[in-house]
Parts: C-alpha cells; structure tokens; sequence
C-alpha cells in the first residue's frame, strides 16, 4: 500500500515537473525543475528493481549532464536571460498548437496501444513467470549487472567506451580555438 | 507490485513531453533537454521490461548504455552550441541561415 503511495507521488512529481520544464517560458527555472524531473524519475527506476540503473542516472546525469547544461546556458545566453516573454505564452497559441496535436496525438496512440495490451499472458512474460525469472524485491542485481557486463555484453561495452573516447576527442577538437591564418 | 502499464504509461508521457519540447522550443539547450527527457522515457521503458529478465538483466544493462551515450551526446552537443554561439551569437536553430540552401 505504501508502494502504490510513494510510486503515485513521484509519478506526479515527475510528469508536473517534466510539464514546467516543457512550458515555461523562464530558461533558468526550466533548466532547475529539469533537475526534480530526473530525481523523480530516478526514483520510479527504483520502484521497477533497478536501483544500481537510478544510482548510475543521479551520479552521470544530475552530476554531470545538468552541470554542464547549465554551465553552457549561462556561458552563451546572455540575451535570452533577458528576453524572457518573447514567445507569446499560452498552450493553444497559433504557433504551439500542431506541437501540442502532434504530442497529444502521439501519446493517444502509445495509450491507446499500452491499454490494448493484455501484459499478464504475453509468451515471453508467462514463460518467464513460469521459469522463475522474474526479478523480486530482495535480489542483488548489482552483482548481476557487474557479472554480465563481463561476460555476455562484453562487445557493447567495448564498443560504447570506444565510442565515448571518440566523443570526447571529437568534442575537444571542435572546442579548439581555430588557428588564425587559413 | 506496480502494474507494467502503468510504467508504460508514464514513459508515454515523458516522451510526449520531450516532444512537445523539442517541436516548440526557440532555444538549442532546451531542445536537448526535451531530447534527453525522451531518453529518460525509453530508460523507463527498458527498466520496466527488465524485471521479467532476471538472468541476462538485458533491460537494466542497456538502459546503462542509454545514459552513457546520453553523456556523450550531450558534451558533443554542447559544444556545438558554444561554437554556434561563438560564430552566430544565438542559439536559436531558426535564426542560423549560414547553411541555408
């Protein structure tokens, strides 16, 4: 009962968030309600057992990601901290509705498709019921993580860091102060 | 237990969300924050779907590498928009014409 409480809170904490990220038209308060969003949403990864995966998204993404977010924001627009009300606010102005048709539409679809789904008898979810496969409160999935990254993913991983390293050369090198002569 | 739809939903939402963000938006970092709110929706999902694979724990060790390249992205990203700004001084991608055909 508990559960349901707390799961409900932070559901309506992420998606009011996630909704002031999305329509205000103040950049700074937007960029610190983005903060709330990812917590809230950290914790719902708690609540589908995956605590070492909302860890991972506090550490990088609240830690790193918004830091530099907002270190880039502050660094560049110095205008558009003043400029606040340039866009003329409201949900339904001329410029804002097909965008707000399209993202209504798109999640009718994605309800409509999630209500439309009987989940409980899909084959591979009864067959992973029926083989005990089904993770529990009470399982240690760090271990698992740290043993299957090792073992079974061993290519994606390499492959990922391999690509970060190339990310961040590339992004290095765009950052570089362009010679003078040409 | 927490029904499966109603992560499904939630994620739904998000990305809704990030969409909308992404459609309206005149500034280049808060296209990237709609862009990583959509990410976050997919984590959601993958994490969701993860409880039914207790042995590979694919959902939970793909939504890692989700958030990796998320960072990754976004470094790039941002220097882009430093070096926009540096050349064009906005970061409103409908005022920069320079590669406009």
């Amino acid at each position: 009962m508990i559960e349901q409480i707390i799961f409900y809170i932070l559901t309506a904490i992420a998606i009011g968030s996630a909704a002031y990220v999305v329509l205000s038209q103040h950049l700074v308060r937007s960029v610190f309600m983005f903060f709330v969003t990812l917590f809230a949403v950290a914790g719902l990864y708690v609540f589908a057992l995956a605590d070492f995966v909302a860890l991972t998204q506090i550490v990088i993404y609240v830690g790193g990601v918004l830091v530099l977010l907002l270190f880039a924001f502050l660094l560049s627009s110095k205008d558009a901290l003043d400029a606040v009300a340039e866009i003329p606010s409201g949900l339904l102005s001329a410029n804002r509705l097909p965008a707000v048709l399209i993202a209504t539409v798109f999640f009718g679809l994605l309800a409509y498709i999630f209500c439309n789904i009987d989940f409980q008898n899909l084959n591979w979810i009864t067959s992973a019921q029926a083989s005990g496969n089904v993770k529990s409160v009470s399982d240690d999935t760090i271990k698992n993580i740290g043993v299957n990254l090792m073992s079974r993913y061993l290519l994606p991983l390499e492959m990922i860091s391999i690509l970060l390293m190339m990310a961040l050369i590339g992004a290095a090198q765009i950052a570089r102060k362009e010679p003078k002569t040409l | 237990m927490i029904p499966l739809q109603h992560f499904l939903l939630i994620g739904a939402i998000l990305f809704s969300l990030g969409l909308f963000a992404i459609i309206t938006r005149k500034n280049a970092i808060q296209i990237l924050m709609g862009i990583e709110l959509m990410l976050n929706a997919s984590i959601l999902n993958m994490v969701a779907f993860g409880k039914y694979d207790k042995i590979d724990n694919t959902g939970q060790i793909f939504g890692l590498f989700i958030i990796i390249l998320a960072a990754a992205a976004v470094a790039v990203a941002l220097v882009i928009i430093m070096n926009l700004y540096k050349r064009a001084q906005t970061i409103d991608p409908n005022q920069t014409k320079s590669l406009r055909g």
